[in-house]
Parts: structure tokens; sequence; C-alpha cells
């Protein structure tokens, strides 16, 4: 299998706290993973034969309908147990369905004595090496769980003005980044980068980056191996401005995508590749290292909701407001070094706008999709 | 979230409210020749509409509307309906009230979810306020007070971002989050189905700016197109013909938002309880909302303002019924589902100086229901009677 060129020079940054987990699909900067369909493939040995269509599974309750937010639906796929978590945020309350239990709902904080009960605009699972965190924004700010949701571990609150300002406030957009971040965007344009200790509650806000002009929509990290030069991370806001960034210590912007007025709502990372979503409907493929434009599809009829990738196949799945969720498939050619993308299944959710879908399975066998007033996750 | 989707919200909804009522006061009215002292005439159902357009877009109450806030609880929001509708000769039974709340939301909920572009809510509310104009035609006053609306609202809308209106978007339809009241009109046209939800079409013009699916473009790291592939799904678009004008006049082409009821077609809701969300739906009903003190500020500027017309020589006014007959209204009421009453305050308004008078009276209304558990402080205290009812 060919590999992307590594970052020259530059010494991996030693992880403090080591692994804590068994061998498995590395995130960022790592050895190489072992190809499709060998027998040390992490989720299961077996993998269905390529081109085998995807099937309804079934359906997972929730205890309340999915809001119609960006990237509404988060899941975590533990490497040993085959039971998964999900969670779709409602309004002011995140709902969860754990492998075992009851589902729960956590609260949005940080109601004040003039302000309504917040609402919730994102929560995603945020998979550290050292630790899992469950990360909710909200109109307030930020706040972080362990992995159950059982203790809140820190509470990050935004600068809200006494009275309501035209331009509304909130945070937006979460991710893991370089082993030991959480960066989450806020509507000002700015990314918060938090500093995350191996265990314990003694979480620092380590930098903030402010690069955006506009609300931050999505962050997402690179899940392959980022070819030299093309960062690590990537934020994307309202106005479809994409930066690139190379996380540590210091994080450094590498490069900026300017957008078009067109919202980027959900964005991707993998092997130097950025998958973009955006309102219009269409999903934009651009080389991380160069900001050059790739591919453009016209993949969907309305607002693109939520992407994710599969970083064991490079499938890339994408939900949107016109009821479709679209499976492709990207590559890139050999020798040429071009991008490919091609389109694997489509699945219409009937009289839904969806709002969340994720991988279930790190090679994209199985995916999940929520969509607004729908009280199900589906899976399939 | 957005704190600039209030006046869109009341806008719509009015013009939905002003939909329906023209339709059952045309469909009740007599030749005045004929009509008996309790019946409606054609004067006096433009009358009505006159003084409730000509409330709705009341100079101060416009101001308040577009000040950038949170958006206001249901409660709230339907209590301020309740007063508007009120605005007149006109009455409304508890009933009435509520399926004419249920109609106004649903059409609206339908109108928002179906938009094609985020930014098309404007083209939506254009469309309720031409409608609007129609109505009052005659009277150059009100015209005016109209028309300074539609200005601002092009002054305040059409310079926001795509994703600022999908931002207005989604806190719309937080707001209309887990409501599938069946609407007959909605149910014929095949527009709703069986259990309350939408039908959400997979064909037709895909929105301004965006492209038919199924097209993807490679190109090469010097950005030169180099291959073309198609792919098909089961949706079927066409590209569409226009754009909607967001001036003051002009073709808005997009059709949500205007009259779809006529004289013939007597609209029934099926107001059925949507067992599966009780748990959400109680549960929003008990969070306080500590915006109210905030609301009542606001409530008691606009009742204190409006001028409210007396029956004269001590009649009961003229009755309005949204129901095809006083049994099926009667019935209606009784078999209302507890989780959908909307439990609105019944406030006696007239006129009297001081914010103060009016806060209390509002007050020694309302029925005062055991303390919330976890609030804490005066505003809260407030919002708990509010919305403890």
């Amino acid at each position: 299998p060919r590999c992307p060129v590594r970052r020259a020079g530059a010494p991996r940054p030693r992880s403090r706290f080591g692994l804590a987990r068994g061998p498995g699909p590395p995130r960022g900067r790592g050895p190489p993973r072992p190809a499709p369909g060998t027998a040390t493939q992490r989720h299961t040995g077996w993998r269905p034969a390529p081109g085998t269509p995807y099937r309804r599974e079934g359906a997972l309750s929730l205890r309340s309908s999915s809001s119609a937010l960006y990237n509404n639906l988060t899941v975590l796929c533990p490497p040993a147990r085959p039971p998964r978590a999900f969670g779709a945020v409602h309004g002011t309350t995140l709902s969860l369905l754990g492998p075992e239990g009851p589902p729960r709902q956590l609260p949005a904080r940080g109601a004040g004595s003039a302000l309504s009960t917040p609402l919730l605009t994102q929560a995603a699972w945020c998979e550290l090496p050292a630790r899992v965190l469950l990360v909710l924004t909200s109109q307030r700010g930020v706040q972080m769980y362990e992995a159950d949701g059982s203790t809140l571990v820190f509470w990050h609150a935004l600068d809200i003005p006494e009275h309501p300002a035209a331009h509304s406030v909130f945070a937006r957009g979460i991710s893991a980044a370089g082993e030991r971040f959480i960066c989450v965007g806020t509507s000002s344009g700015a990314v918060l980068v938090f500093d995350i200790p191996p265990k314990g509650t003694n979480v620092t806000l380590s930098e903030v980056l402010e690069q955006h002009r506009d609300p931050v929509t999505d962050i997402a990290a690179e899940q392959g191996q980022a070819p030299e030069g093309a960062g690590d991370l990537v934020t994307a806001d309202d106005s479809g401005t994409l930066c690139l960034w190379s996380t540590g210590e210091e994080f450094t912007q590498l490069g900026k995508i300017p957008g078009s007025g067109c919202t980027c709502s959900s964005v991707t990372l993998w092997n130097g590749i950025v998958a973009a979503g955006y309102g219009n409907g269409q999903i934009r493929l651009w080389e991380a290292g160069t900001g050059q434009l790739r591919a453009q599809v016209s993949a969907h009829a309305r607002w693109i909701y939520a992407l994710d990738l599969a970083p064991l196949t490079g499938k890339l799945l994408s939900g949107a407001e016109d009821s479709f969720v679209h499976v492709w498939k990207l590559s890139r050619d050999p020798d040429t070094g071009d991008v490919e993308i091609q389109h694997c299944h489509a699945e219409c959710v009937t009289d839904t706008q969806v709002c969340g879908a994720r991988f279930c399975d790190p090679a994209g066998d199985t995916f999940a999709v929520t969509g607004y007033d729908l009280s199900e996750i589906l899976c399939y | 979230m957005s704190a600039r989707t209030l006046p869109l919200l009341f806008l719509n909804l009015g013009g939905e409210m002003l939909y329906i009522l023209d339709q059952r006061l045309r469909a009740q009215s007599i030749p005045g020749e004929k009509a008996r002292k309790d019946e409606w005439t054609d004067v006096d159902r433009k009358r009505v509409m006159n003084d409730i357009i000509s409330t709705m877009f009341n100079r101060k109450f416009m101001e308040e509307l577009f000040k950038p806030q949170e958006l206001y609880s249901k409660k709230a929001l339907r209590t301020v309906y309740d007063r508007l509708a009120h605005a007149s000769i006109m009455r409304l039974n508890q009933a009435s009230m509520d399926k004419l709340y249920d109609l106004m939301t649903m059409a609206f909920k339908y109108q928002v979810l179906l938009c094609p572009r985020p930014r098309d809510i404007l083209l939506v509310t254009f469309n309720h306020l031409d409608a609007i104009k129609d109505f009052i035609y005659e009277s150059p006053g009100i015209l005016n007070q109209v028309d300074e609306t539609f200005r601002q609202l092009i002054e305040t809308y059409n310079c926001l971002s795509d994703g600022e209106f999908q931002l207005i978007r989604q806190t719309l339809l937080i707001f209309f989050q887990d409501m599938h009241i069946r609407v007959s009109i909605f149910l014929k046209d095949k527009v709703q189905n069986s259990n309350g939800r939408f039908a959400l079409p997979i064909s037709g013009p895909v929105p301004w700016g965006t492209e038919v699916p199924g097209l993807i473009r490679i190109f090469n790291h010097k950005g030169v197109e180099v291959k073309r592939t198609e792919f098909t799904t089961a949706g079927n678009y066409i590209t569409p013909q226009r754009e909607g004008s967001f001036e003051l006049y002009g073709d808005r082409v997009l059709k949500l938002g205007t009259n779809m009821y006529s004289v013939s077609r007597p609209v029934e809701t099926h107001v059925a309880g949507s067992s599966k969300n009780l748990a959400s739906c109680a549960k929003e009903n008990t969070v306080p909302n500590p915006l109210a003190k905030e609301e009542l500020n606001f409530l008691a500027r606009l009742l204190g303002g409006l001028d409210i017309q007396k029956p004269a020589g001590g009649e009961t006014g003229f009755r309005l019924n949204l129901f095809t007959s006083d049994e099926e209204e009667e019935h209606a009421a009784q078999t209302r589902p507890e989780d959908l009453s909307y439990k609105v305050i019944n406030i006696e308004a007239t006129q009297e100086p001081g914010r103060r008078a009016e806060l209390s009276r509002i007050l020694g209304e309302l029925e005062v229901e055991e303390p919330r558990p976890g609030s804490a402080g005066k505003g809260e205290d407030l919002l708990a009677l509010m919305d403890g009812l």
C-alpha cells in the first residue's frame, strides 16, 4: 500500500502519558496502518466484500428528538466492545444512549439570572490517547464530562454580553487534536485550544486561535497520515473559509482556503485531503498542503449537515436536509497523485431532514443517522 | 439562539392568523341587509381585519419586536396572539383560539421546514406581508404602517449571510420541535402524513444557488479539470427558473407563505396527544424560562398601549367560531389532550397608567402553583408564576 510522505525533520512529539489503548489504527502521525482486510484489523476480522450494499439494520430510540443542528450525532466506538454509545442534541439537553442502562439526558449548564436555559449547539466524544471526554458546546460555554457523562470535568464560560446583541454568542465545533488538546470553536470565529491532562480536572485554556472572522461551524483532526506541510487540523466557518493548522505547544497556521460566502457546515481531514460539506449541497475536496481544489461534487439538493470519514478505507459519509445520506470513497491515484472520489451508496431517509450521520466503525461498514424531529437513531 | 428570530416568527404567525380569520369571517358572513344583530357582515369583517392589522403593525410594538432578543416561550407568544385576536369586536372561545394557534404554528412550521434556502424564510415573510397589504389596501394609514415594517425587514435582514439565516432557521425549528398536530388541509393535500409529520419531497427545483445532484468533477494539482463522472439517486431534481425578489415589490416566486385557505375548504385540526414525546414536552414545560421578567415588561407595554374595542351597548361582541358548529367547538374544548393545552392567561386589558399597575393585574390573575425546585431570585419567581399555569 502506498504511504504518503511523512513530515521530515520535526521529531514526533513523545506522548507524555503513552498510549492507553492496545494496538489499533493510529491517530495523527503514527506507524503505517495495516492494510484493510488483514487479520490485524481492530474491529472485527471479517469485512464484507467491496460493493456489498448497506442495509437498514434497525433503529434505537432516543428519549427526545434531535434538533436541526450541524453534526448532530456523536458515536463512541470502544475498541474492544462492539456495543456503542450515541449522543444527539435536543434543544437544551443531550440525549445519551449507552451500551448499558436506560437512555439519559445531560442538560446545558450556565443558566444565569437574566438569561434563559441555554441551548446546546453540539456534542462530541473526543478520543485522546489517555482518556475520552464528552464535550458539549452551548450558548453559554463549553462543558466537558467523563466519557459516560457521569462527572463534569471542566466548564468554560464564554463572555456573554449583558443585553442580547445582534450577533449571537455560542460555542460550536469540537475536535480532539494533537494527542492532548481539545479544540472548540466560537461564534466570534475564535478557536479555543484546551490542554487536557491525562486524568483529573486540571484542564487549561492553552491558546486562542483568531483567524476566522465568522462563526466557526466545525473542526476536524487528521485521521490518517498528514503529508509534509499539510497540517493536522482544519477549522471551518460560516463563510466557507477553511484554516489549516499544525498542532503542538503552540499551534501554527499553515494555510487558509478563503470561502465564497457559502457556509461550510462540516469538515474532515484524511491523508492531507480536506473534505468539506457546504450549504449549497456541494462536497469539495481540497489539498491540505497547497489549498488547491481537487474535486467538486454536486452531492446534495439541500444544505449539508454532517460529514464523517472512516480512516481505514477512506469512506466518506454525507447527510443533508434533502433527506439523503451518501457514502463515497476517497482515494489517491498512485501515478498522478490526483484525488479521486467515487459514489458508493445512497440512502433516502423518508420525510426526514438529516442532521447527524456517523460511521460506527473505522472501516465504514456501519453507520448511524438521525434527523430533525426524529426520536430515533437509524443504523445501517 | 439567533437574537433576530422573533420578528420573523411573529410576522409569519400573524400572517397565518389573518388568513384563517379572513377565511372564517367570510365563511360566516351574511349579506348586510339580511344580517341580524349578532351576525357577521362584510363591513364587520373588514373592520376586524383592519383593527387587528393596525394593532399588529403598531409602530412602538414593531420597535420593541425588532430589538435583538431571545425567542419567547410558547406560552408567552400565545398570549400575545390571544390579545391580538381580541384587538377588535371579535371574540373567540378558548377552543377556537386553541385551534387557531394550532393551525398558525403548523402552517409556519411547514413553511420553515420546506424553505429551499434559509434565506427564503424572508420571501415567505414577504408573501405574508404582500397578502396583508391586500387585506387593507383601502386604508392608506394602515398600509403605511405595513410598508414601514416591510422596509425595516429589508434593512435588517437583506444583508445577513446564509449562515446567519440558517441559524435563524435552526432557532425556529427548535421552537417548533415535536409539534405534530394534524391539519386536515395538509392531510388532504398529502403535505402531511397521518402521523403528523410533513412529507418532504425529493423532486422539484433545487434551491437557487444549488446544482442538481449528480456531477463529480476532478481537478489536477494545477487546478485543471481532468475528469467528470456522474452518479444517480432516487431524487428527481430540476434547475430553478429564477430567484424570488427581495425588494418592496416583486414576484416572490416561492409559493410558501401565500394564502392556502379558501372559503370552500373548512380547516380542521386533529389534536392528537404526542404520546412518544410526552417526557420531553413535560420537561420543557417545567424548565423555568427566566426571560419572563423581560417578557412581562414587554407584554405590559403592549397591553398598556392597546386601544381595546369595547363592544357597543354592553353586548358581548361578535363571536367567531373556528369550528363548523357550536357543538363541535364545545366538544373540542372538552376533549383537548392535557399535554397540548396552552393554558393562556386571560387578561382583561383596560387603559391604566403605569406599567406596575398592569403587571400587578397580570399577576393577580395568575394561579400560583407550588414553588419550583431550584428556582431562586425574584426574576424566577415571576417566571414561575407566569409559567405555572
